[in-house]
């Protein structure tokens, strides 16, 4: 299965979600920049975590606007597989391809540790090597991590399962409503979530619960 | 319109710029004129103390710089260490204390953007930073503001760069109230074939201006008086610059690009005292001279004179000497990262430093003089004064479990999990252990089994008391801490932060803590390669705690078996390696004796360094040979806290056994230097062979949910954790 790593200025995870993409995939991604109007014909095309354009706007907001955008929107709608990750989750909600928005953490500080996450549902494309209901290890690192969607989104996207990661156990960092850490779109195809998963695939890492999304999405057995 | 150059050069000015009389005497002599208003300024940025060194270096040269492994020593951007298979790790340790006071957040954020900068401008790719952070007592109204802002400062700078926290210090202290301290490390790994340097080679090849552009941010403090006498600086900046970790971050990229295309000569970053600095630098090593054009400096604000582009302080700006040919190739790389590109000046035959702006000569030096002949003292000092001796009867007893549960609770011992849960601690994915445990270690990328180790130390109590033996134990500590990871300690860096030099008792300090970190250097094989001095830390004539941070670098040849703080499983045996037959004895300048007692008293520990060396080796042994299950190393608060943290950090309890006539405030809290606990399984226990000269006791065993020290009650682990982590948020709020 192909891959492709967006690549945008002030990203820093970039080297992480290669790495755990080679890693878990068996080859490197492709990777596309800023002002690639084209992304070549791949499964998967994932939006890293980090500071894009320094974030200097709102969180994602200039990253939202750049021309690769265009062409991971198209794709997506095409239904080829969309995964971002903290700062990549914060760009495709910028560019209106999941629903709600994220806020400052509640303590209004950075926050990196590990949390529990639930796997809410296991019935999507990049769960599917979890239980449901499973709860996993998982680290987090961000500043604006605090889910948030008005009353009705709510309602629909916990109606349709949209809801895929939830904080568990009391964990959750950044006081986001209803525990939500990741969610995908109506369609299913395209997955946002804080916590990072790369970072927890190895023995390195003290573990490997992150590993099971990345066997799932990538079609590689565990 | 033209923008002036020309001010008049009063004695007022020159005092301003922080120049003695004789000093400008001295320039005088130098150049036969009288210098130009932006020659004052230069000579001012290249003379002061942080870029000169010029009261510490007939000390500093008696450093040990140099070992089997060291490629580059001190006088570059920082000190690079060969770590075999064709890598080398470059790193230096930093301070960013007046600007961190003034403003926290930006302070600390440039600190960690300027010696991100010194790694990466020799061509390394940042992977570890630490910061040593000491703030004035907790009660002080300005603590909570410049520990928020400083934290905050470095977190935001650091993490939005992409680079893992691995490490650091934080202490309080009613010394530090007016005057705190950051102190920023940084680490990179590089080719070793594939250092770069400074010095420039070649004549009439293009000095190119890369990065940010240029402001008026930083201008030297003496800027701030000079503007009385200049009515065209009309806008008086902070001299506080503002970090932009998203600029640096694409410069970290464009750099390593551009370096990786064969076309850099020789890089400089842009530090203090901007473009004066780099440019002389560059030029003075490599016997040329260079001319600038101010004309094409990309500047940010309006109507900027010379003397303010010469002593901007602006970040994220370096400066290269590149090849003509690749010139295209380069514009096309940085402009791709959205960075400014811009060819300044060139390097001359001619050894002069000439700058030009609007057609005028504002600058006609002799570039080598510049630097070679800055100032240089030998500053008076003083024996310092040896404290009273400490009888033990002059020392409190009190109950060890009622002790041991407050000491954790204390702001110096207490868990610093509030701070470093604002870094990130992961990134990158090489993080093997957090802060928290004896030392920080990441895995070195692209290498199966290798791995490097980092921590930073120094007793600022025992250099206040003992400057010499102060000096020794932060290398010791520094390298025990590596040790108890299984690391072989490589190098360190140091930053010597100091009073006023210019008081004998504060320049007798630095003397004798350079001696101490000297000896201890040359007895442990642990070379200072890189570092930094910051003197005048003083408000109303009280200078600061000495404090010569110790920042220093371990390999570990395989990690899957590197030692760590947490106890690896119940009823293993626990030892004590190192110490003496009473366990612990020295309770003067203690933990125990300070914290709970309120008394700085007593001499420093002795740290006696071939045994410091000898038991460091055996422990090195035991965890490599896979005997050792758990290490940590006896530090503040003595064996008692070291094996709380060990019991906190897993969550299982240990039995110490205490004899019945066993001193055991002294056993528990004494802060004797060159111990470790160790642990193992009864198997290996039982097999265990005697090091020659090392002492090792058994002390006890792991298991269950408490912690028992001889006879006093059993302190729940769960109680000692919410000691230990409570103190911290608390505090903050």
């Amino acid at each position: 299965m192909k891959s492709a790593v967006v690549l945008l200025p002030g990203l820093n995870r970039d080297r992480d979600m290669i790495a755990a993409l080679t890693k878990i995939g068996g080859k490197p991604p492709v990777t596309v920049w800023q002002t690639d109007t084209e992304i070549p014909d791949v499964d998967l095309i994932v939006i890293p975590g980090g500071f894009s354009y320094g974030d200097y706007l709102r969180c994602g907001a200039i990253a939202a606007r750049m021309p690769v955008m265009r062409a991971v929107a198209e794709k997506a709608a095409q239904g080829v597989k969309v995964m971002g990750v903290c700062n990549g989750f914060q760009i495709l909600l910028e560019a209106g391809l999941l629903p709600g928005a994220l806020m400052r953490n509640a303590s209004l500080k950075f926050v990196c540790r590990e949390v529990k996450l639930e796997v809410a549902n296991a019935a999507t494309a990049f769960t599917s090597g979890y239980q449901q209901g499973q709860v996993i290890r998982c680290p987090v690192a961000h500043h604006d991590g605090n889910y948030f969607a008005d009353t009705d989104t709510l309602a629909r996207i916990e109606g349709n399962g949209q809801v895929v990661f939830r904080y568990a156990d009391g964990t959750n960092p950044n006081g986001s409503i209803n525990d939500i850490a990741g969610i995908v779109n109506d369609a299913g195809n395209v997955l946002g979530l804080m916590p990072h998963p790369e970072n927890l695939i190895e023995a390195a890492h003290g573990g490997s619960d992150g590993r099971a999304l990345f066997e799932s999405v990538l079609g590689v057995a565990a | 319109m033209t923008i002036s150059n020309t001010v008049s050069i009063t004695d007022e000015l020159i005092a301003a710029h922080g120049l003695k009389p004789d000093e400008y005497q001295r320039i005088l002599k130098l150049i036969g004129r009288e210098p130009t208003y932006t020659e004052l300024g230069i000579f001012s940025a290249m003379w002061n103390e942080h870029c000169s060194y010029k009261s510490s270096k007939k000390w500093l040269r008696t450093l040990p710089t140099s070992g089997p492994c060291v490629i580059q020593g001190p006088g570059e951007n920082a000190g690079v260490v060969d770590i075999g298979d064709g890598q080398a790790v470059v790193f230096k340790m930093e301070s960013h204390n007046h600007p961190s006071y003034i403003e926290p957040y930006q302070g600390a954020a440039t600190g960690v953007g300027g010696i991100l900068r010194d790694v990466f401008t020799m061509g390394a790719r940042p992977v570890a930073t630490m910061n040593a952070l000491r703030f004035g007592e907790p009660e002080h109204a300005k603590t909570r503001h410049l520990v928020s802002g400083v934290v905050s400062g470095v977190g935001g700078y650091g993490n939005a760069f992409g680079v893992p926290t691995v490490g650091g210090e934080v202490q309080f202290d009613a010394r530090y109230n007016d005057n705190c301290l950051v102190n920023a490390f940084a680490a990179g790994l590089a080719d070793a074939d594939a250092i770069f340097y400074s010095k420039a080679e070649g004549v009439g090849l293009p000095v190119v201006y890369l990065g940010a552009k240029t402001g008026r941010d930083g201008v030297g403090g003496a800027t701030m008086a000079s503007a009385e006498f200049d009515d065209s600086i009309d806008e008086k900046r902070p001299t506080v610059q503002v970090g932009d970790p998203f600029t640096e971050k694409c410069l970290l990229e464009a750099c390593l690009e551009l370096m990786a295309s064969g076309a850099v000569i020789a890089i400089q970053d842009m530090g203090a005292a901007g473009l004066t600095c780099s440019a002389v630098e560059m030029g003075a090593k490599g016997d040329l001279g260079i001319r600038l054009d101010l004309d094409k400096v990309p500047v940010r604000e309006e109507r900027m004179s010379a003397y303010e582009m010469m002593l901007s302080e602006s970040q994220e700006r370096m400066l290269m000497v590149l090849r003509p040919e690749q010139e295209k190739e380069a514009e096309a790389i940085f402009h791709k990262w959205g960075l400014d590109f811009a060819i300044v000046g060139e390097t001359t035959d001619d050894l002069r430093f000439r700058v030009f702006h609007q057609g005028d000569e504002v600058a006609n030096l002799p570039i080598k003089e510049l630097g070679d002949e800055a100032p240089e003292y030998d500053r008076p000092w003083v024996e310092p004064a040896a404290p009273a001796a400490l009888e033990r009867t002059d020392v409190p007893d009190m109950d060890v479990a009622e002790a041991l549960v407050k000491l954790l609770g204390t702001p110096n011992i207490s868990s610093r999990r509030w701070v470093w849960e604002q870094y990130d601690t992961l990134i990158q994915g090489n993080s093997l252990q957090l802060p928290g445990g004896d030392a920080g270690v990441i895995r070195v990328e692209g290498h199966a089994t290798k791995a490097l180790a980092f921590s930073s130390d120094v007793n600022p109590r025992y250099c206040e008391a003992d400057p010499f033996e102060g000096g020794k134990q932060a290398v010791a500590e520094c390298w025990r801490n590596l040790t108890a990871t299984g690391a072989l300690p490589l190098a360190a860096t140091d930053n010597l932060n100091f009073g006023n030099p210019e008081r004998p008792e504060i320049m007798g300090q630095l003397v004798h803590a350079i001696k101490g970190i000297g000896e201890a250097c040359r007895a442990l094989d642990f070379p200072i390669v890189s570092g930094n001095v910051s003197l005048y830390n003083e408000t109303n004539g009280q200078g600061i705690l000495p404090t010569p941070t110790i920042g220093g670098v371990g390999l570990i040849d395989d990690w899957s078996k590197m030692a760590r703080v947490r106890f690896a499983a119940e009823n293993e045996e626990i030892f004590l390696v190192g110490g003496p037959r009473e366990l612990g004895t020295h309770l003067g300048q203690s933990a125990y004796l300070r914290d709970l007692h309120g008394r700085n008293e007593g001499p420093a520990p002795h740290v006696d360094l071939a045994h410091e060396k000898a038991v460091g080796d055996f422990v090195r042994g035991l965890i490599r040979s896979g005997i050792a299950t758990a290490v940590h190393d006896c530090s503040d608060g003595g064996l008692g806290v070291a094996i709380a943290e060990m019991a906190i950090a897993s969550g299982i309890g240990a039995t110490v056994d205490l004899a019945d006539d066993c001193d055991a405030v002294a056993a528990l809290f004494g802060e004797d230097q060159g111990r470790y606990v160790v642990t193992m399984s009864k198997d290996s226990a039982a097999a265990l062979a005697a090091a020659n000269g090392v002492n090792i006791v058994r002390i006890g065993t792991t298991g269950g949910s408490s912690l028992k020290l001889g006879r006093a009650r059993a302190i729940p682990v769960v109680e000692l954790k919410e000691a230990h982590e409570g103190w911290f948020p608390t505090f903050m709020g």
